[in-house]
């Protein structure tokens, strides 16, 4: 049953990304190059859900569907590695036009070129599982 | 109402949509919202590598797999179904500039003379989806997340880290697409 509804999940997002345009290379330029607040509205609006639906669940201590009390636990800070791996992945952000979630909407909207696109994704990650140790953390 | 579902949507529909995804999958899952570390679990599942970091049990995260493959299906489903313009509505200011560097199809959701297999060889289309295609992976996994992991279910929480990240992302973001991709589009 939880496969069923981490599916219908995954089809909503997808859904909502092709709609709002934010799988669109022309509007990550266009969100870099400061020239529309469409990209920040979307991302700014989400974060403000995203932050009170929080709140409100620990709020009101709600439990999930399975009934264990929700309380998601932040990531850890590792300031070395959040700023570089966020400027990597930003450089990959601005070529491909594309964040991993968007990566999976453009094959499914018919970009089958982003195939290319996931399995270099994959190389990279798999380089960084060998360099991890030797990298700044 | 018809139209709300066949024209795109403007952000103050779109973002909080987006949003919604964090309390779905915390009430229905019990997970945190995010899509990179599937790209973590594809590797260990094909388990090719011995490294430590794709030793665990992948199993356990079935979950995002499945939620990334709906992500697929999602967006397959809205290009067979829902009728839509052919033109993504970018401000006249980047569809100009763009025009200036050498980019003359605008239909579609990306530039066909980049993506498309046709110029799969063709240096612009290997630096945009082979180069950032293989820095998205690296950079999502070294710095813990992605937009939905970091600058969105991270901001949520007020991680300082998400934080950190996502300035990361736009530093990275703006060095391309201010400094780079002029260089890019010229391979055209």
């Amino acid at each position: 049953m939880k496969h069923i509804y981490a599916l219908l999940l995954g089809v909503l997002f997808g859904g909502i990304l092709v709609k709002a345009e934010v799988v669109s290379w022309f509007r990550i330029q266009e969100m870099f190059w400061f020239q529309s607040f469409h990209m920040y509205g979307v991302i700014g609006s989400a974060i403000a859900v995203g932050a009170l639906s929080i709140w409100l669940m620990k709020r009101f201590g709600t439990k999930s569907l399975s009934g264990e009390l929700i309380n998601p636990s932040p990531k850890p800070l590792q300031i070395k590695a959040n700023l570089f791996g966020g400027i990597i992945f930003g450089l990959g952000w601005a070529l491909t036009g594309a964040c991993p979630g968007p990566l999976y909407a453009l094959v499914g909207s018919g970009y089958g070129i982003m195939l290319v696109a996931i399995l270099s994704a994959m190389l990279g990650v798999f380089a960084y599982g060998h360099l991890k140790d030797k990298l700044p953390h | 109402m018809l139209q709300l579902l066949t024209d795109p949507w403007p952000w103050y529909i779109a973002g909080p949509a987006i949003g919604l995804m964090v309390p779905l999958l915390l009430f229905v899952l019990n997970k945190s919202f995010g899509v990179s570390s599937s790209l973590k679990h594809l590797c260990a599942m094909c388990s090719v590598s011995n490294a430590r970091f794709f030793k665990y049990d992948w199993k356990k995260e079935t979950w995002n797999l499945i939620f990334v493959f709906g992500v697929f299906l999602g967006a397959g489903l809205v290009a067979e179904y829902v009728p839509s313009g052919s033109l993504v509505g970018i401000s006249d200011a980047t569809a100009e500039r763009l025009s200036g560097m050498g980019i003359t199809d605008f239909t579609g959701l990306m530039p066909e003379q980049i993506f498309s297999f046709s110029h799969i060889l063709s240096p612009a289309t290997l630096i945009c989806v082979v180069l950032g295609g293989f820095f998205v992976g690296f950079g999502t996994r070294y710095a813990g997340g992605c937009t939905s992991g970091h600058a969105i279910m991270g901001l949520s929480q007020f991680s300082l880290g998400s934080l950190v990240a996502v300035i990361g992302f736009f530093i990275g973001g703006l060095f391309v697409s201010w400094i780079v991709l002029p260089s890019i589009l010229s391979l055209l």
